[in-house]
Formats: C-alpha cells, structure tokens, sequence
C-alpha cells in the first residue's frame, strides 16, 4: 500500500564530509546514501570530493575509487563493469541505472548516489532483491515442454527468434521495478516490469509449450493489472529495452483469449 | 511475522483468473466516453440559460435524451470500477473493501437519480406541458 512519508528509522540525515584531495584542481563532489544497520542509526549522506583527472570516466569508477582510497567501508555491488551483469544498479542523479554503463559526464553538478528506491537496504547502496528474485522464479523462467519430439534440437524460424529480441537482454537488474510506484505500493502481489517482461519472453518462445498456463498464472488483478503504464520502467532501463510494452502485449494476448 | 519460504511469498495465494474483463471494459468505455463526452458537452451547453420549459423540451428530444442517459450510464460504470483501481492502489484491507463499496454504491445513485430525473422530463414533465397547451 501506499505510504506518503518515510518512516522515522529511514529518515535521511547529513553525514560526514570527508577532506578534499590536496593539489587538485578538477574535483568534483559526490554525495552518498551510507546505512550500516550494525550501528542502529539512521541513514545518512556523505559527501567525498573526487580529482576527476585521477579518475574513470564512469560512476562505478568513482565508488571504487572512493572505496579503495577513501572509505573502504563503503559498501556496494558490482561485478562485470560492462553492463552485462546487473550488479551495479542503483539510483544515481535521480535515475535507477547500472553505475558501471553510466558516464559521469551525464551528471550535471554534484552526484548524487542512492540505493535502488523503496526496497530494503542491506548495507549502503546494496538493496535486498530477494522478494525480486522470487518473483522473477514464480513466472518460471524457462523452456517448458509437453512432448517429447523431436528428440534433438527444438528448431525456431528466424521470424520466431526475432521476436525474442529486447526481451532476452535483460540482465535482472532491477532498475525498472523500482522505479514503477505501482511496484513500490504493491510489490507484495504486482510482479513489477522486469519479471512480467520475462514472462512474456516465455510466453512468446515459439518451442515453449506451456504459453496458456504462463497466461493463466498471470491473470490477476494484481498480479499483472497493477501496471497503468506509468513508462518509468521504459524510461529508465539501463540496457534501453521496452517492458512496458511487453506487458502491453500480455495484455492483447489476454484479451485475445476472451474477445 | 510469518516464517514463509521466499517463494511462497512471491505466489501468494495465485493468480485470480479475473481483471482481463475489468482492462477490456475500461478500454472499450474510454473509447466510447472520448465520443460521448465532447458531444454530450455541445449539446448540454446549449440548453444552458433557458426557462424550465425550454431545457424539459431539449431534453425531451430524443438525441439528447439516450446522449445524456448513454453518458451517465457508461460514465458512471467508468468512475467505478476506475476508483476501484485507485483504492486498490492506495487503500488495504477492510477499508478497501468499504471505500469500493461505497463508491459503487454512489456511482448506482448517480445513475438511478439522473435517469429517474431524465425519465420525468421525456414523459411526465412533456405530458403535462401538452396537456397544458
């Protein structure tokens, strides 16, 4: 359900600033959302200056050279630094994105760092994705079939294949889940964009022969109907693909099994 | 707080098997108000301004009359089941319950009202000016 403030444990407060580098003449300023639920206290944000002519040209850069020369208690995910992993998504300049694809150069100003939004906060910038991962489980992610023939490999037109494109790119990285308001006040029923986009990549699998139990288990409600194609997920999905659309397209599909 | 498995969570109590119809009526009757709206508009707004007699007699014509009962109708089923959607959003448990109750039972009063009105102007209010005359 909606809530419409923060409650008082979540509360944001100034956090330390941490010294200029000495010498420096291109710094710049980031400020980052710090939680460590060891202590008990509440959120707060520090602000550390970076010499940007010592530094990577993307955010994921920035935190890791803040980590390993500022603060290593800075805490945050990453793996793959490409894009490919989903690791490293969190709320950077006001936009859910993947740190390691986002150049500091389309930051105007200060940076500004936060965890992925209206999740739980394990430590800093790491959200708890687990009610994420099972929701991306339930949709059944994978080929599912009810004969047995042919007995080698199940062929596909290219026609068919196509229609897999911006669908099977999605690397789970959550950025377009928590950016919909409609996951954030029902994410307990609503399956958000990035586990319906993978249902209808599913769904739309020429070889997948389970497609009228997929449509069945979504129609609900809640579970598919929360979306009112608010395009946040579009908007700001880091790999540039089109959930809302494919929730669109689940819907025809559902209508086209009653009209 | 209840010890369940994460998995567990997710299902929930499963999918409903319903709100398909709920998307298809609310897309059909935006289509239908998007029409019937801008048309309803023009032609109540120029029965503004006139005496009794004149507004019972535009109305008593038959466009404006199945107009404004079709508008009503298909308007207020709208309302509802769209408010439905945003205290489903914004609302849980037994008050949800209540508020949709009631705005359904309001979006009924508003069309019984305005078609009992409607019905009085196009036959007992017309048969009395004839008589009248």
């Amino acid at each position: 359900m909606v809530q419409f403030t923060l409650p008082k444990n979540s509360k944001i407060r100034v956090g330390k600033t941490w010294p200029r580098p000495e010498g420096a003449k291109n710094v710049r300023k980031f400020m980052i959302y710090r939680w460590d639920p060891d202590t008990g206290e509440n959120p707060r944000v520090d602000s550390y200056f970076l010499d940007m002519d010592k530094c990577g040209p993307m955010i994921l850069d920035a935190l890791i050279k803040i980590k390993n020369e500022i603060d290593p208690t800075l805490t945050f995910r990453r793996s793959c630094r490409e894009g490919i992993c989903g690791s490293c998504a969190m709320n950077i300049d006001g936009i859910n994105t993947l740190a390691c694809i986002y150049g500091l150069d389309e930051v105007k100003g200060d940076v500004k760092i936060y965890p992925l939004p209206h999740m739980p906060v394990v430590k800093d910038l790491v959200p708890d994705l687990t009610h994420f991962y099972a929701q991306h489980a339930s949709i059944m992610p994978f080929l599912q079939t009810a004969t047995n023939q042919p007995e080698k490999e199940w062929r596909q037109s290219i026609e068919d294949r196509k229609k897999l494109d911006g669908l099977y790119e999605c690397v789970m990285c959550a950025s377009c889940s928590t950016s919909c308001p409609s996951y954030w006040w029902n994410s307990d029923r609503y399956l958000g964009p990035a586990a319906l986009l993978h249902a209808y990549r599913w769904i739309v699998d020429s070889r997948d022969e389970a497609t009228a139990e997929r449509l069945d288990a979504l129609e609900d409600p809640f579970k598919l109907y929360r979306c009112h194609t608010i395009m946040n997920c579009t908007k700001t999905c880091p790999k540039g693909l089109n959930p809302a659309k494919a929730i669109a397209e689940i819907k025809k599909l559902m209508v086209s099994r009653h009209v | 707080m209840r010890y369940l498995t994460d998995r567990k969570r997710a299902v929930g109590k499963g999918a409903s098997g319903s709100g398909t119809e709920h998307f298809w009526w609310m897309t059909m009757s935006s289509v239908a108000l998007a029409f019937l709206v801008p048309v309803f508009i023009f032609t109540f707004g120029s029965a503004i301004g006139g005496t009794q007699e004149e507004v019972v007699a535009h109305f008593a014509r038959p466009f404006p009359a199945i107009l404004t009962g079709l508008v009503t109708l298909v308007g207020m089923r709208h309302f509802a089941k769209g408010a439905q959607v945003m205290l489903e959003d914004y609302t849980a448990g037994s008050l949800r319950k209540g508020l949709v109750i009631f705005v359904y039972s309001l979006s009924y009063m508003i069309t019984a009202i305005v078609l009992y009105a409607l019905g009085k102007m196009v036959f007992i209010d017309t048969a009395a000016q004839m008589l009248n005359q």
